[in-house]
């Protein structure tokens, strides 16, 4: 049986599922329930300098009739008092010694930070994270993301940190950076214990159509926030693998960003996360997800022959290469399995107009099955992709594995492209159709000019 | 089996007869459109005689442009409302839908349809105007589906419309003979104001064309002539006792039941004779109201019935029991019905055969002749240019209007389309081929 327990720089918890400081950890009464549903951990929302909230504070992005595909705020951190805050970390962490409490902090002064973690440890606390990530609102008064973005300002606030914390400091990080792994290393530089990345992204939600006025509407107007949810993940994961493979950064990472089932969480620990923090999942359907996540990544973990989570932590880091070392001679090409095809033409439409146009209709249009040109396929798994049955389009491969030629190769071999027109050029052995049939291809009878 | 009580007051009426496809909610049709899978040259749209882009108006009612749906759906059939509610769509546009092929439920695009109309409906919105003043005028014969279909696309290309309707209300069978749990007289009916409000043409009610001398009138008064009349009168069966009380022709019954909901008179015992869509539709209607047996009788086997499947399938869940293979040969009572005779059939190289010594009497106080409409021959004999040679005849040889591709009668001054030149079909293709029809009289009046 697979072994979920995590150990996060010495932030040991049951399971690696935390909840993200956020509105779910808003209290002790909401982490209480969260453990008791199963959670391993919780990051309690931001204490800190006093602040002042508004209302009207979230924004979604849905696709079609999925909701919360994309979710952005602009709330602030916690607004509670901080002796109540502290009291409520004592009384969770009494009630649930073997869970992991982290208190997220956000102050100004070396001796604001000294005080506030000394209070946080005093009151129970495993660790502590560093928000250095929060893209609205505290930025603009120096904190937040401000910091995040300031590697130097960094450094020097984990450092203060360090100065008095007795318990593991894990510095929260700002993906509104151009590059994450300078202000990550800044924070090991500075003797922080963990990162953990990413925060929100900063974003504008969209606008009202018809009150002109951006979402979340403050009384007729609206200010940028930060932007989390499902449709953040891949940018989290690729700010995750640059860490874990950067060799200078060596601290553990917990990894946040979409995290809603046991396959996001067991991808982020693919590519190097111990923890994993989850916010919108939460916020979208409750503490209840949790027996998903857990169930899910223990079946994984036991189908796959992992006992532990160090089982298979960053297993999938060596397999990202910078694009110059992919094998230039590996070809795939696109297979229809015509036995499940549904006709639906999405594949033809989608290469057809989007792609390489190798995907070929029926002369017979009684047959809406359609037929991959292998000549014309340049193996971009699009159709693959758009196709709305399980397995019908697969990708074969058609090389015989035996070659392997890198661009990197190539540049060091000297046999790379000089021009256009060099005979080496990739584009110059793909056929494309000549402009002008595009107007004489026969139109469904329905497309009005 | 449904029981059904019979109905005493409308609201009684409204419950038995509540809508097989009802309204959607906003919440419904947003997230019924959002798993559309926007086919490309989609066979939805292919199945539909209409040819409406399916696709195109459940992405536009999806991504809140209502109106745009409800236009895209009237560009392509003037009877967008009533065909989203009376469509065998089971048979057209969803029946061709890819999601049956991966055992996913189709997309319910008849209710989607009636979703966007309803809305723009309501609004009173105009989404077209009459196209220039040509300074033509068309007479329309009948204001069903075919007839205000040809007067809207009429008035799209500027030609002046008069409809001569014979009956006191618009829109022909969706009013008199579909099915009340399908459409509302209020619904069908709203949906040829909201037409008539953008289109402008005339409508003079309860002015039948009677014959020769109207025919005359009418190809002095205007540039051409459109039929639209449909079918007659249930044709008789021919058996002895036909005329007994109670014994009244299903389209008749179904009448009587729009106009008179529960009121209508309605027997103990019922037996329906046809294997047709409005035999089924008699039968599930004479459950809903309260009959304690209703019987379909047919001639041949299930499998060859006229009806849809899923038709006889509601008569059969409404309360309807069948009799197969078996010819009523007289209809029993003295005034009144009292039975049916049958002989039982066998089908004996395609044909069928009565076994001799079969017969027996179906006890019944009520006959609905599901037997098929007849055609207005008479009426349309009476059009000049009947010339006995068969390729320049008015009507062929079961009484149908001949036409030719742009549906132009062997008189040149007429045009036609819908049931009196289909034989009988669905609102759908009547509204199909009066669109073509009017751009038949364009091409016509342009010449």
């Amino acid at each position: 049986m697979a072994d979920l327990r995590t150990n996060l720089a010495g932030i040991k918890s049951p399971n690696p599922f935390w909840l993200a400081s956020a509105p779910p950890t808003n209290s002790g009464y909401q982490i209480m329930k969260a453990f008791d549903a199963g959670w391993g951990g919780a990051v309690w929302k931001t204490l800190g300098v006093p602040v002042v909230n508004v209302s009207s504070r979230y924004g979604t992005l849905n696709y079609r009739d999925n909701r919360m595909m994309g979710f952005n705020n602009i709330e602030l951190i916690t607004d509670r008092p901080l002796k109540d805050n502290l009291r409520e970390i004592s009384e969770v962490k009494k009630r649930f010694p073997d869970h992991a409490v982290i208190a997220s902090l956000m102050v100004e002064t070396r001796e604001e930070w000294h005080n506030i973690v000394r209070d946080v440890e005093n009151a129970g606390a495993d660790g502590i994270e560093l928000n250095f990530g929060c893209p609205h609102g505290m930025c603009e008064r120096g904190m937040g993301s401000a910091v995040g973005q300031e590697p130097k300002v960094l450094q020097t606030i984990v450092e203060w940190v360090k100065e008095v914390a007795k318990i593991p400091v894990i510095v929260k990080l700002t993906p509104n950076i151009s590059d994450i792994t300078r202000p990550a290393r800044a924070a090991q530089v500075g003797g922080g214990d963990a990162i953990s990345l990413i925060n929100t992204i900063q974003s504008v939600i969209g606008v009202d159509l018809d009150t002109f006025v951006p979402f979340p509407n403050v009384d007729g107007k609206s200010t940028n926030g930060g932007y989390c949810g499902p449709a953040v993940k891949p940018i989290a994961l690729n700010m995750l693998k640059n860490c874990a493979q950067h060799p200078d950064i060596t601290i553990p990472i917990s990894g946040i960003g979409g995290v809603e089932t046991w396959r996001d969480a067991a991808e982020f620990i693919l590519l190097g996360a111990t923890s994993v923090q989850v916010c919108t999942a939460v916020m979208h359907f409750g503490f209840g997800i949790i027996r998903d996540l857990k169930t899910g990544l223990e079946r994984y973990m036991d189908e796959k022959g992992f006992e532990t989570l160090d089982d298979f932590r960053g297993k999938a880091l060596p397999n990202i290469l910078h694009w110059e070392d992919l094998n230039l001679k590996y070809k795939v090409v696109a297979e229809i399995h015509k036995e499940k095809c549904i006709g639906c033409q999405l594949c033809y439409t989608a290469c057809e107009d989007g792609a390489h146009q190798a995907i070929a209709l029926s002369s017979d249009p009684t047959d809406r099955k359609p037929t991959i040109i292998e000549e014309n396929c340049v193996g971009c798994n699009l159709c693959s992709i758009v196709c709305p049955v399980e397995d019908c389009i697969t990708m074969e491969r058609r090389d015989d594995g035996k070659e392997h030629l890198t661009w990197g190769d190539r540049t060091r071999a000297g046999d790379i492209p000089k021009t256009f027109d060099d005979p080496l050029a990739g584009g110059l052995h793909h056929w494309v159709p000549e402009p002008a049939e595009a107007l004489a291809k026969v139109k469904p009878r329905h497309y009005r000019g | 089996m449904a029981e059904y009580k019979k109905p005493t007051s409308e609201a009684e009426f409204a419950a038995n007869f509540s809508p097989k496809k009802p309204l959607m909610s906003d919440t419904e049709a947003y997230y019924e459109s959002s798993r559309c899978l926007y086919c490309y040259d989609a066979p939805c749209i292919t199945a539909c005689p209409t040819g409406i882009d399916i696709p195109l108006f459940i992405r536009q009612i999806n991504s809140g442009n209502k109106e745009g749906s409800a236009k895209t759906i009237y560009e392509s059939n003037w009877m967008g409302h009533a065909c989203g509610n009376v469509c065998p769509t089971e048979e057209l546009c969803e029946g061709a839908c890819v999601y049956n092929h991966s055992d996913v439920k189709p997309i319910e695009i008849g209710r989607l349809q009636a979703h966007a109309t309803d809305k723009v409906i309501r609004s009173k919105k105009k989404l077209f105007r009459a196209g220039k003043d040509t300074g033509k005028k068309i007479a329309v014969i009948g204001a069903g589906p075919a007839g205000i279909s040809a007067a809207c696309e009429l008035r799209m290309l500027g030609h002046a419309v008069d409809i001569f309707e014979a009956k006191a209300k618009p829109s022909g069978l969706c009013v008199y003979g579909v099915a009340p749990y399908k459409l509302t007289n209020e619904e069908a009916l709203d949906e040829i104001a909201y037409l008539q409000d953008q289109f402008g043409f005339t409508v003079q009610y309860n002015k039948p064309i009677n014959g020769r001398a109207d025919f005359e009138k009418l190809e002095k008064g205007y540039d051409a002539i459109f039929i639209g009349i449909g079918l007659g009168a249930t044709s008789s069966l021919g058996i002895p006792g036909e005329d007994k009380q109670g014994v009244i022709g299903a389209l008749e019954f179904v009448e009587e039941l729009r106009m008179k909901h529960h009121k209508t008179t309605v027997g103990k015992k019922v037996i329906v004779l046809g294997g047709g869509n409005t035999a089924m539709d008699a039968a599930s209607e004479s459950c809903r109201m309260g009959a304690e047996s209703v019987t379909i009788a047919y001639r041949r086997g299930p499998e060859e019935m006229g009806a849809y499947p899923f038709e006889f399938d509601l008569a059969k869940k409404s309360g309807a029991k069948a009799l197969f293979n078996v010819t009523p040969i007289e209809v029993m009572g003295s005034k009144e019905v009292t039975g049916v005779k049958f002989i039982r059939n066998k089908a004996a190289y395609g044909k069928i055969e009565a076994i001799p010594g079969s017969e027996f009497v179906e006890a019944c106080d009520m006959v609905l002749l599901g037997t098929g409409q007849g055609k207005q021959v008479e009426l349309l004999e009476q059009i000049s240019g009947v010339k006995l040679e068969h390729k320049s005849r008015i009507l062929d040889d079961r009484g149908r209007l001949v036409v030719n591709e742009q549906y132009q009668t062997n008189n040149p001054k007429y045009f036609a389309a819908g049931d009196a030149v289909n034989g009988g079909v669905e609102v759908v293709n009547a509204a199909a081929e009066a669109k073509q029809a009017a751009h038949g009289i364009d091409q016509y009046l342009k010449k």
